[in-house]
C-alpha cells in the first residue's frame, strides 16, 4: 500500500483549493527553475531512468519518447510541439478529469519541464470537449502561472520561453488517440493518421511532436524532485511508480485513488473502493485497465497484481488503470454489449475493418444477449474480431475486438446458454 | 452513432456578436500563422453557445468563411463531433451516460425518469425546458451514474435524486452540480448513498476557492 | 533510376531495386506482384483507409497496408501467406456486409473493382444476418449520379475535388459506419473535371448520369481518339454500341491528361446526335433552307461560283476543323488563286509578322510542353483564363503548386477568370501589369519579376484573351519580349507558351492557313462580306464570329451541325463530327495526334476532305489526292513534322519563337477570356442538352 510520504497527487480529491498559493503550499512549483537549469539531457535521461511508462493506456516509456524529438530545434525551421493527450474518454476512466480540476498546476508545471527535455517552447493541452468546468479550472491555473511568470519569457526563471493553450474538443472518443488529436487540434475531423510516419517526426502542423497523457506529465514534477530512483523504487522493475486508479461499477466506494503499481487488484478493491458489493464472493469479474482491455473473470482477480506486465500476462492490460467491477448480478454479454455499442458510436469511419466490423459485432453481441442469437454465431462474432484485430489505422479496431474476445474467452458457456434458451 | 443531419428549419443569417468575434480573433492567437483552421472545434462550440445550444447552418458557413475553410470541410466537422446540436434543444440538455460504468451502476433507471419526465429523446419537452438524450462514457465513472446537464455534471445520480433535479431544475432553481450523494469528488464515499468524510470541508467541485 | 541510393527488398522471394520515397504497393508492382486496392491511387494522396492491400512484413507485427508503408532496405515483404489471404478476405467481407448486391442493376457492373477484388477475396455467401445498410442518395449535379449505399468510403472522390480540381466540394460527413459522402447541402459540384469521380469510385456508387442504363460495358466497341473540346488534345476512348455513341472516357496519356478528362470532353457525347447535319441543304426562293442531295448541292456552289473572280472569294476554318480538311481547303483556294483565307480567330496575330511573312512555329506553340508545367518554377498566366479554356491545364497547374509551392501571377480580368484553389498573385488587368513586370516601377511587380528572373525554368501562358484584339500582336511582342528578358527561352527550357483554345488552329498554322499576299485576314473577310467585298466565303465549321450582315456573298457552310453558320450560308454540306473520321489534330503543343472513326457520319454526312476532293472537281480545279493516306503526305510534304504522331518533336533552333515587330498603340482594357461559357463553347456542345443544363446552372450562381 502506498505510503503518505510517496503519494503524488495530495489533492486528488479537491479538498484543497487548486490555486496556485495551494499548490505551492503542497510543494508544487518548489525549485522548478533549478530543475530547469539541469538542462534537456538531464530532464530526459531522469525521467527514462525513472522507469516511468505513459499513463494513457499503451504504456510506452515516456523518457524514450521524449528521446525521439529533434534534439535542436532552435536550429530547425520547425518547433517542436508538447502536446497533453486530456481527451480522457475511455469508458472507466476519470482520473485525468481530477487532475484537470484539483491539480493543474502539477500539470502545468511537468508541461514546462517536459517542454524542456524535449525543446518544445509550446504545449498544447487538448481537453475533451465534455469537460466544460474542468477546461476553464486549468484555464485558470494557467493563467495564475503566467501572472507568476511560470509560464511564458523566461519561464520560471529559467531563460526558457515556453507559452502553454488549451484547446478543447466536441466529442468524439477517438481523438483519444494521439493522431487523430492532433488532426482535431488542427482544426479537423479526428481521423488517426497513417504511421509512419510518427508524430515524433511529423506531428502538429507537421512538426516534430510528442503526445502524452494528463497524468504522466503531472507526475514528472514530482519524479525530478525526489529523483528517479525515488519512482524507481516504487512498484517493480518495468512497471513503477504510483498509478491512480479508477475504481467504478459494483463496489461499495467507488472512488480514484493513487496506489502503487502493482498493488493487487484484490487488495485495491478491498483497501479503497469498500470491497465488493456483496462481498468479494460476489465478484463475476473485473475490465482492470478501461473498456478496451479484456475482461478478467473472479479466480484471476484474486491473483493478480495491478501493472503492466502483469496483466499482459494475464491476457489483458493495464490500460488506463480503470477498474471496472462487475458482481454477479450482472448480465456480462449484455455489459460488454454496451462497450460494443460505445465503440460503433465511437468508430471514425475511416477504415473498412473497424466501420464495418464495430457495428457488425455490436449487432451480434445484442442478439446474444437478447437471447436472439443463432448457435454458429459465436464462432462468427469472434471470427469478425479476429478479422478486426490488427488491420486497422489505430488501435480502435483492436481496442473493439478485444473486450468481446475477452468475452469469449471466459463466458462462452454462458453465451451458449442463452442461446439455447431460445 | 447515428446519421446526423442539419436541421430542417434555419434561421436566415448568423453572425457573432462583437463580444465573440473579440473571442475569437483572440484565440485564433494561440495557433501559428496560417493555422487558424485549429480554432475551429472552439469557435463552433461558442457559436452553438450563442444559438442557445445549438448549430444553425448559417452559423456553420459563417465559421468556415471567418477561417477561410471550405464549407464542407466545417460541415465534416459539424457532423463528426456529436457535441454539435444540429437541432434547437430545449433549455436543459440532459446528457445520460449508457456506457457500461453507468449502466452497471443504474443508468437504465435515470433513462426510465427521462422518458417520464421529459418524454422522447432528442425532442425538446413541451414545456422547452428539456431535451434528453443517451450518451456515451462522459468521463466521470467513479461517480456513476452521470448526467451532464449543460456545461455541469450531476453524479452518484439514483431515481429519486434524478427526478428532484429534473423537478428543481424545471421549477427554475440553481441545483449545485456534482455528487447528489454527497460526496465531495471522487473519494471514496461511506457507502452507497451515504456522506463523504465529514471532516473534510466543502469546496466548490471545480477546486477554486 | 536516379543515382540516389537504391532500397534493395525482397517481394514473394524476388529482389528488387526501388528508388528511395516508393511505398510497399508500388515495390510489389516493381516485383510483378498486383496488389488489390480501393482507397489507393497513384495521382492522389495516400488515405490508406480501405485496408485491402495488406501484406506482410517480416517483423512486422501484424500485417502492413503496403499503400501507406514506404518500402526500406532488407525489408521482407509476402504478398501471397494464407495469412494475407485471410487478412484481404476479412476485409472484403467487411465492404461487401453492407454494400447492395444489386450488381445487375449497376451500371459499375463489369467494370467494377470491388466485383472484380470479390473474385478473388469474396465468398460465396454472408455471415452477415443483419439488415444492411440503406443510405440516401445525393445530388451533387447533374453528371454524376449516385447510389450512396454502394460507396465503400474509400475517399477517392474527395481527395481527388480537393487535390486535382482544387474544388474541395466533397466530404464525408458524419462518422463510423454513418459516414456520407457529399457536397455541402447537396450543392452540385462546380469543377470542370467532376465527371472524373465516376472513374475513380471503385464501385458504383458515383455513376455517369447521362450514362445511366444505356448500356452495359461489355457490349460496347472502344476507340482509341483525341478530344478535340480544347486544345490540350486530351487522349479518349470513345465507346460505341453500333452507330451510336454511348460515352466518352479518357485514356491515360501522362503528356496530355494524365487520365483525368474535362467534363465537357467527357459528356458532349449527346451533342453528337442532336442538330446534326444529316443532308445537304440549299437556301430556296423563299430564303429558307431545304433538303437536296449532293449533286444538287455541288451544281449549285458551281453555278454560283463560276462568276465570282478569284480575288473576290474566301475561306474560314473553324475550331474542330481536322488538318486534313484544313489542308486540302487550303490547297482548293491556292488552286483556285483566291488569297483570302484564315484559320484563326478575329484579330489573332499569331502565324504572321507585322510584314505579313510567315512566323517560326515556335511562336505559337505551347512551348514547354503541357507536361513541363511540373517542371516550371515560377509561373505568368497572361489573358489565359486556364479553367474555361484548358480546365485540365489548371489542374496541372495546380498540381505543381501543391507540390511546389510555386507562384503563380496572373494577368487577366478578374471578371473573367473564376477562382481557383491555388494560390496566384494578381498582378492586374491588362498590357500595363505586363508593361510593368518588364519595366517593373511597383513593388509588387519588382517582386514577381524578381521571382522570374530567378527562377530556373520560369514559364509564361499567353492566351487567347491578350491576343485576340487589335493590340494583340503589340501584346505579343511585350510578352516574347519578357520571356526573354527573364530566360524562359534558354537552351535547355522554353518556358514561352501560347494558349490556344480551338482544336484546329495549331494545324491551321502550321498548313499556313492564313491570308496570302494582298489577301484579308479572318476579320477582313468577315468585315468584307459585310460591306460586299468578299461574295463568295468557305465556312469550314465556323459558327462563331459570324458576320453582322451578308451583302451579297455566296456562303457555303461544310460541318457537322446545324449551328449559326449553316443559319448563315446558302448551301449547307454536312460533315463528319470528330467521332466520325480518322483524322488529324495538332493541339497546343504542337502534338500531332490521330483522331480515329469510331462509328460512321449520318445520313449523307461524309467525311470533310472528301467533300472538299469532289468539290474541286465540281469546280474544275481537281484536288492531286484520292485517299486520305495521299493527303497526308501532301501535308507532310508541306510541314514534315505531321509525320510524327503523338510525340512531340522537339523544336529547331530555326524554330523559336520570334517577335512578329508590330507597332500599334496599346489599349488598357483588361484581358477578358474567349471562352464566356465553358459549357457552350462549340457546336458539339451547343447541341447537348446536358451541357446545357450544366450552363445554366454554372451561370445560376
Amino acid at each position: 500500500m502506498l505510503s503518505e510520504k510517496d503519494r503524488i497527487f495530495t489533492n486528488l480529491y479537491g479538498f484543497q483549493s487548486a490555486s496556485l498559493e495551494a499548490a505551492r503550499k503542497r510543494g508544487d512549483w518548489r525549485n522548478t527553475g533549478a530543475l530547469l537549469a539541469k538542462g534537456r539531457d538531464w530532464l530526459t535521461s531522469e525521467v527514462k531512468e525513472s522507469g516511468l511508462r505513459g499513463r494513457g493506456g499503451a504504456g510506452f516509456p515516456t523518457g524514450l519518447k521524449w528521446s525521439f524529438m529533434p534534439p535542436d530545434p532552435d536550429a530547425s525551421a520547425l518547433p517542436n510541439y508538447l502536446v497533453i493527450n486530456a481527451d480522457e474518454s475511455e469508458p472507466g476512466t476519470c482520473k485525468d478529469r481530477d487532475i484537470l480540476r484539483h491539480e493543474p498546476h502539477k500539470l502545468i508545471e511537468g508541461a514546462l519541464l517536459a517542454g524542456r527535455a524535449m525543446g518544445a517552447h509550446t504545449g498544447y493541452i487538448y481537453v475533451r470537449g465534455e469537460f466544460i468546468h474542468e477546461r476553464e479550472c486549468l484555464q485558470r491555473a494557467i493563467n495564475e502561472a503566467y501572472a507568476a511568470r511560470l509560464l511564458g519569457p523566461n519561464a520560471a526563471g529559467s531563460n526558457w520561453h515556453f507559452d502553454l493553450f488549451v484547446h478543447h474538443g466536441a466529442g468524439a472518443y477517438i481523438c483519444g488517440e494521439e493522431t487523430a488529436l492532433l488532426e482535431s487540434l488542427e482544426g479537423k475531423k479526428g481521423q488517426p493518421r497513417l504511421k509512419p510516419p510518427f508524430p515524433a517526426n511529423v506531428g502538429l502542423f507537421g512538426a516534430p511532436t510528442t503526445v502524452n497523457n494528463v497524468e504522466t506529465i503531472a507526475v514528472v514534477p514530482e519524479i525530478l524532485r525526489r529523483g528517479a530512483s525515488w519512482f524507481a523504487n516504487l512498484g517493480r522493475p518495468g512497471n513503477t511508480g504510483t498509478k491512480v486508479f479508477c475504481i467504478s461499477g459494483h463496489v461499495e466506494r467507488p472512488c480514484n485513488v493513487e496506489e502503487e503499481m502493482g498493488v493487487p487488484l484484490r487488495e485495491l478493491i478491498e483497501t479503497h473502493a469498500g470491497g465488493i458489493r456483496g462481498g468479494w464472493d460476489n465478484l463475476l469479474a473485473v475490465i482492470p485497465g478501461g473498456s478496451s482491455v479484456p475482461l478478467l473473470p473472479a479466480d484471476i482477480c484474486g491473483k493478480i497484481r495491478m501493472d503492466f506486465d502483469s496483466l499482459k500476462e494475464a491476457k489483458s492490460g493495464l490500460g488506463t488503470a480503470a477498474v471496472i467491477v462487475m458482481d454477479k448480478s450482472t448480465d456480462i454479454i449484455r455489459a460488454i454489449a454496451r462497450l460494443s455499442a460505445f465503440y460503433k458510436h465511437e468508430s471514425c469511419g475511416q477504415c473498412t475493418p473497424c466501420r464495418e466490423g464495430t457495428g457488425w459485432m455490436w449487432r451480434v453481441m445484442e442478439k446474444i444477449a437478447d437471447g436472439k442469437s443463432s448457435p454458429d454465431e459465436i464462432d462468427t462474432l469472434l471470427d469478425v474480431t479476429k478479422q478486426v484485430e490488427g488491420h486497422t489505422i489505430c488501435a480502435l479496431g483492436d481496442a473493439a475486438a478485444w473486450p468481446v474476445q475477452g468475452l469469449i474467452r471466459h463466458f462462452r458457456p454462458l453465451m451458449e446458454g442463452r442461446q439455447r434458451r431460445r | 452513432m447515428s446519421v446526423r443531419r442539419l436541421a430542417v428549419e434555419q434561421p436566415d443569417g448568423f453572425e457573432f456578436s462583437r463580444e465573440n468575434l473579440e473571442w475569437a480573433n483572440a484565440q485564433l492567437k494561440k495557433y501559428p500563422d496560417g493555422r487558424g483552421q485549429s480554432a475551429v472545434l472552439p469557435l463552433l462550440w461558442r457559436a452553438q453557445e450563442q444559438c442557445g445550444g445549438w448549430l444553425p447552418e448559417p452559423a456553420i458557413r459563417y465559421i468556415a468563411e471567418l477561417l477561410n475553410m471550405p464549407h464542407i470541410r466545417v460541415y465534416e466537422i459539424a457532423t463528426f463531433y456529436t457535441m454539435f446540436n444540429l437541432e434547437s434543444v430545449g433549455k436543459h440538455l440532459v446528457q445520460v451516460c449508457k456506457t457500461t460504468p453507468c449502466w452497471l451502476r443504474g443508468s437504465d433507471e435515470l433513462e426510465r425518469v427521462c422518458f417520464e419526465e421529459i418524454g422522447k429523446p432528442e425532442s425538446i419537452s413541451p414545456d422547452g425546458n428539456f431535451t434528453w438524450r443517451r450518451v456515451e462514457c462522459l468521463g466521470a465513472c467513479v461517480n456513476a451514474p452521470v448526467v451532464q446537464i449543460n456545461a455541469d455534471f450531476h453524479e452518484d445520480l439514483n431515481a429519486q435524486s434524478f427526478r428532484t433535479l429534473l423537478s428543481q431544475l424545471r421549477a427554475g432553481e440553481t441545483v449545485a452540480a456534482g455528487s447528489h450523494a454527497g460526496r465531495h469528488a471522487s473519494e471514496p464515499g461511506s457507502g452507497e448513498d451515504g456522506n463523504a468524510n465529514d471532516e473534510q470541508e466543502t469546496l466548490h467541485f471545480n477546486g477554486f476557492k | 533510376m536516379s543515382d540516389a541510393k537504391q532500397i534493395n527488398l525482397t517481394v514473394d522471394g524476388t529482389k528488387v531495386s526501388v528508388d528511395p520515397g516508393t511505398t510497399v504497393l508500388q515495390a510489389c508492382e516493381v516485383a510483378g506482384r498486383e496488389i488489390p486496392r480501393f482507397c489507393y491511387h497513384d495521382r492522389l494522396s495516400i488515405a490508406g483507409n480501405c485496408r485491402m492491400c495488406l501484406v506482410e512484413i517480416e517483423k512486422a507485427p501484424k500485417p502492413v497496408a503496403s499503400c501507406a508503408m514506404p518500402a526500406a532496405d532488407g525489408m521482407i515483404v509476402h504478398t501471397k501467406t494464407p495469412g494475407v489471404h485471410k487478412a484481404r478476405k476479412g476485409v472484403m467481407e467487411f465492404l461487401l456486409i453492407n454494400h447492395p448486391l444489386d450488381c445487375p442493376i449497376c451500371d459499375q457492373g463489369g467494370e467494377c473493382d470491388l466485383q472484380d477484388q470479390a473474385v478473388a477475396y469474396g465468398t460465396d455467401g454472408s455471415r452477415f444476418a443483419e439488415n444492411k445498410r440503406a443510405v440516401e442518395d445525393k445530388y451533387i449535379g447533374p453528371l454524376i449520379k449516385t447510389v450512396m449505399t454502394r460507396c465503400i468510403h474509400c475517399t477517392r472522390c474527395v481527395r481527388f475535388a480537393c487535390e486535382v480540381a482544387g474544388t474541395p466540394e466533397l466530404g464525408a460527413a458524419g462518422r463510423g459506419e454513418d459516414m456520407e459522402i457529399t457536397t455541402y447541402l447537396e450543392h452540385a459540384m462546380t469543377s470542370e473535371l467532376s465527371g472524373n469521380v465516376i472513374d475513380l469510385c471503385p464501385v458504383g456508387a458515383l455513376t455517369s448520369k447521362p450514362y445511366a442504363f444505356t448500356a452495359r460495358s461489355w457490349e460496347l466497341e472502344h476507340t482509341q481518339s483525341v478530344d478535340v473540346m480544347d486544345a490540350l488534345g486530351s487522349a479518349i476512348r470513345i465507346d460505341t454500341r453500333g452507330q451510336e455513341v454511348m460515352r466518352i472516357l479518357p485514356r491515360t496519356f501522362d503528356a496530355i491528361n494524365e487520365e483525368w478528362l474535362s467534363d465537357k470532353s467527357r459528356f458532349i457525347w449527346d451533342g453528337l446526335k442532336n442538330q446534326r447535319l444529316d443532308k445537304c441543304y440549299l437556301r430556296g426562293e423563299d430564303n429558307r433552307l431545304r433538303p437536296c442531295r449532293w449533286e444538287q448541292a455541288f451544281e449549285y456552289i458551281e453555278a454560283n461560283t463560276r462568276d465570282v473572280p478569284p480575288e473576290k472569294r474566301a475561306a474560314l476554318v473553324g475550331d474542330l476543323a481536322c488538318a486534313e480538311s484544313i489542308a486540302a481547303l487550303g490547297d482548293l483556294m491556292r488552286s483556285m488563286g483566291a488569297p483570302h483565307l484564315d484559320c484563326r480567330e478575329p484579330l489573332s496575330p499569331l502565324g504572321r509578322n507585322a510584314e505579313g511573312g510567315r512566323v517560326r512555329r515556335g511562336s505559337y506553340l505551347f512551348n514547354s510542353s503541357i507536361a513541363g508545367i511540373d517542371d516550371a518554377d515560377a509561373i505568368l498566366l497572361v489573358g489565359a483564363d486556364v479553367r474555361r479554356e484548358a480546365a485540365l491545364l489548371d489542374a496541372r497547374l495546380r498540381k505543381n503548386w501543391r507540390r511546389s509551392g510555386t507562384t503563380i501571377g496572373v494577368i487577366a480580368s478578374t471578371t473573367s477568370v473564376p477562382p481557383r484553389d491555388y494560390e496566384s498573385v494578381r498582378l492586374g488587368e491588362g498590357a500595363s501589369a505586363l508593361q510593368q513586370l518588364i519595366e517593373p516601377t511597383s513593388e509588387d511587380a519588382r517582386r514577381f519579376r524578381n521571382l522570374l528572373d530567378v527562377a530556373q525554368r520560369p514559364m509564361l501562358i499567353l492566351g487567347q484573351g491578350a491576343l485576340n484584339r487589335i493590340d494583340g500582336a503589340k501584346i505579343y511582342d511585350m510578352a516574347l519580349a519578357l520571356a526573354q528578358q527573364t530566360g524562359m527561352l534558354g537552351p535547355e527550357w522554353n518556358g514561352f507558351n501560347i494558349l490556344h483554345t480551338n482544336a484546329a488552329q495549331v494545324a491551321g498554322l502550321d498548313l499556313d492557313f492564313l491570308p496570302r499576299q494582298g489577301g484579308l485576314d479572318s476579320a477582313g473577310i468577315r468585315k468584307g462580306v459585310t460591306d460586299g467585298g468578299i461574295e463568295w466565303l468557305y465556312l469550314l465549321g465556323v459558327d462563331t464570329h459570324l458576320p453582322q450582315q451578308n451583302k451579297n456573298a455566296f456562303i457555303i457552310y461544310q460541318g457537322s451541325h446545324g449551328d449559326a453558320g449553316a443559319a448563315f450560308a446558302d448551301v449547307v454540306l454536312p460533315a463528319a463530327a470528330y467521332t466520325e473520321k480518322s483524322a488529324t489534330f495538332v493541339n497546343t503543343e504542337g502534338r500531332v495526334q490521330s483522331a480515329k472513326r469510331a462509328l460512321f457520319p449520318p445520313g449523307d454526312a461524309r467525311e470533310d476532305w472528301t467533300i472538299l476532293r469532289r468539290l474541286s472537281d465540281v469546280l474544275g480545279c481537281r484536288l492531286p489526292y484520292d485517299d486520305a493516306f495521299a493527303l497526308q503526305q501532301s501535308m507532310i510534304s508541306q510541314a514534315p513534322h505531321f509525320a510524327e504522331r503523338d510525340q512531340l518533336v522537339p523544336l529547331s533552333n530555326a524554330e523559336k519563337p520570334e517577335p512578329v515587330r508590330a507597332s500599334m498603340p496599346l489599349r488598357d482594357d483588361p484581358f477578358v477570356s474567349t471562352v464566356d461559357d465553358f459549357h457552350l463553347s462549340n457546336v458539339v456542345a451547343r447541341a447537348s442538352a446536358v451541357m446545357a443544363q450544366c450552363s445554366r446552372l454554372a451561370n445560376k450562381k
